[in-house]
């Protein structure tokens, strides 16, 4: 059962839909011999995707897991020491399995506006937005941001596991004839994350990065490479830089980054990390806390729908109803007020013992050092403060609904 | 990786190392790497008498979470009060201050059944 721990460790924490049948937590809990198991991850690497770094990361001493169909560094020294390394000074995420999609020309603005549930007319050349892709049936297809260089320029950053899935959709919905460019296979992104990123990027770019605004983004020369762009943007709630660039350069950014790097402590950091710092946060991840079957009512991402003029979004209707209605279960946070650790598909209960939802993502939360979750409960047990109850294997802990971010940075 | 000539192990990962009518249980080295960092241990059987196999308590690390397995038949005598303020010694020292419980093995010859170090070594490298 061992070896199943690398699987088990994508079910309990990452996006993936496809290894979830067969990493279910509770199979491989009681699984007991590892017999059945100790092939299968060996045999998966195989057909695994890797970015262009993988070689620094197998020298790095990193443990590289299948995720999202790419060979991925879960951890280097790590998950506590890599996420008190991003909250406190600087670390590296190599975060190339990510999807880009570039859409253009005259009919580009229509496509994207009507595809996303946020409002484009609001973003500015220069500006990145957060948003999501509503699936025509009520719920979401990804969530993903959206760069905009100019009114016919787009590019649409997605989640890797759904790469596939995706570009499928905006081609099918692409009735105007924008143009579309599925550039997932040739753009790197290193996500330099924590209060020291400026610190150390500034070393390396005559670009002013104090001018980069949180959701703004320059295409400027960075470590020699010309038009990186380096967009004030992350997954960490810490603050930072994601830089996109050709796969061709990777080695040498990567390089470049840790050798400006030094003085500050930098440090690459894993998927587990990434998972941790992002769950403080109260991000969502698809997958887990988002899906075909969420609607963006439901997990809180009412701020990213817009119902404006001339946003005619796929879904705005459906959604504008449910807005109106009012949705029946929301996605809430909570905090173990006992010790132990919430994981995914953990039943969530009311106080009467009824089970009231699962845990959609939970950790241990390593800056409050707490027990941390998400799930679906109904609007009545939303509220701040309400008592939960978390089925931790054999035993009930106690839970409380608290507003996210979890973690509040000082 | 570390694997003491010293002691048995199991499929499951556990090692137990005999001394004189006690002996004490831990995880091996492979199993902390394989778990990352531990966050708590717990054990509430001390005082119990378990089955070889049976689960004697479970190790949650921040990602991962698994049962742990009595290597042998016995009663648990003490469970290592560390633990419970320092967890991260099962990451750091799996095989000395990291040990998890003292038993009595009700019958020692159940340690035949456990596999040697180099049985264990090859059990990793299959």
């Amino acid at each position: 059962m061992w070896r199943a721990f690398c699987l088990v460790l994508l079910s309990v924490c990452f996006e993936t839909t496809r290894f979830r049948g067969k990493t279910d937590f509770h199979l491989s809990f009681f699984q007991r011999k590892i017999g059945t198991f100790v092939h299968k991850p060996v045999i998966s690497f195989l057909f695994m995707k890797k970015t262009a770094l993988s070689n620094k990361h197998t020298a790095l001493g990193a443990r590289m897991v299948p995720f999202a169909g790419f060979l991925m560094p879960v951890e280097y020294t790590g998950v506590m020491d890599e996420h008190r390394t991003v909250r406190k000074g600087v670390g590296v995420f190599d975060v190339s399995h990510m999807g880009e999609f570039w859409c253009k020309g005259p009919k580009a603005y229509n496509l994207v506006q009507r595809l996303t549930s946020n409002d484009l007319a609001r973003l500015q050349d220069g500006r990145v937005q957060y948003t999501c892709f509503p699936n025509g049936r009520g719920g979401i297809v990804d969530d993903l941001l959206v760069y905009r260089f100019g009114h016919e320029e787009y590019l649409l950053v997605v989640n890797a596991a759904n790469i596939e899935k995706d570009w499928k959709w905006v081609n099918e919905q692409n009735n105007g004839g924008a143009e579309l460019i599925n550039a997932s296979a040739e753009i790197s992104q290193l996500a330099v994350q924590g209060p020291l990123a400026a610190n150390v990027l500034q070393k390396l770019t005559p670009v002013d990065l104090d001018g980069i605004k949180y959701y703004t983004f320059v295409a400027g020369e960075l470590a020699g490479v010309k038009d990186v762009i380096i967009s004030a943007t992350g997954y960490t709630g810490a603050g930072g830089f994601e830089l996109y660039f050709p796969n061709e350069y990777a080695g040498k950014i990567w390089d470049a980054v840790f050798e400006a790097g030094k003085e500050e402590g930098i440090k690459p950091a894993g998927l587990a990390a990434r998972d941790t710092l992002r769950l403080e946060m109260g991000f969502c991840l698809y997958g887990n806390d988002i899906d075909d079957t969420t609607s963006p009512l439901e997990a809180g991402l009412g701020w990213i729908t817009r119902f404006v003029e001339g946003n005619d979004f796929i879904d705005r209707e459906f959604l504008e109803k449910q807005k109106k209605e009012g949705v029946k279960r929301k996605l809430v946070g909570f905090e173990l007020l006992e010790r132990g650790i919430p994981r995914q598909h953990y039943p969530i209960m009311d106080a009467s013992g009824k089970q009231v939802g699962e845990v959609t993502s939970g950790t241990m939360s390593p800056m409050l050092n707490r027990g941390i979750g998400m799930g679906y409960v109904e609007v009545s047990l939303a509220s701040p403060g309400t008592r939960l109850f978390i089925q931790v294997r054999n035993k009930s802990l106690e839970a409380e609904v608290v507003k996210m971010p979890f973690y509040k940075s000082e | 990786m570390n694997i003491p000539k010293n002691l048995k192990y199991t499929e499951d990962h556990e090692w137990i190392r005999v001394e004189g009518k006690e002996a004490f249980v831990g995880v091996t080295d492979f199993a902390q790497g394989e778990l990352g960092d531990v966050v708590f241990i717990e054990i509430e059987t001390a005082g119990e008498s378990l089955g070889k196999g049976e689960a004697f308590g479970t190790i949650e690390a921040v990602k991962t979470v698994s049962d742990l397995f009595m290597p042998v038949s016995g009663k648990v005598e003490e469970v290592n009060p560390e633990l419970e303020n320092n967890p991260e010694i099962v990451n750091k020292d799996p095989y000395g201050k990291g040990w998890m419980i003292k038993i009595t093995p009700s019958d020692l010859s159940e340690l035949d059944s456990l596999l040697s170090p180099e049985e264990y070594e090859a059990l990793l490298n299959k």
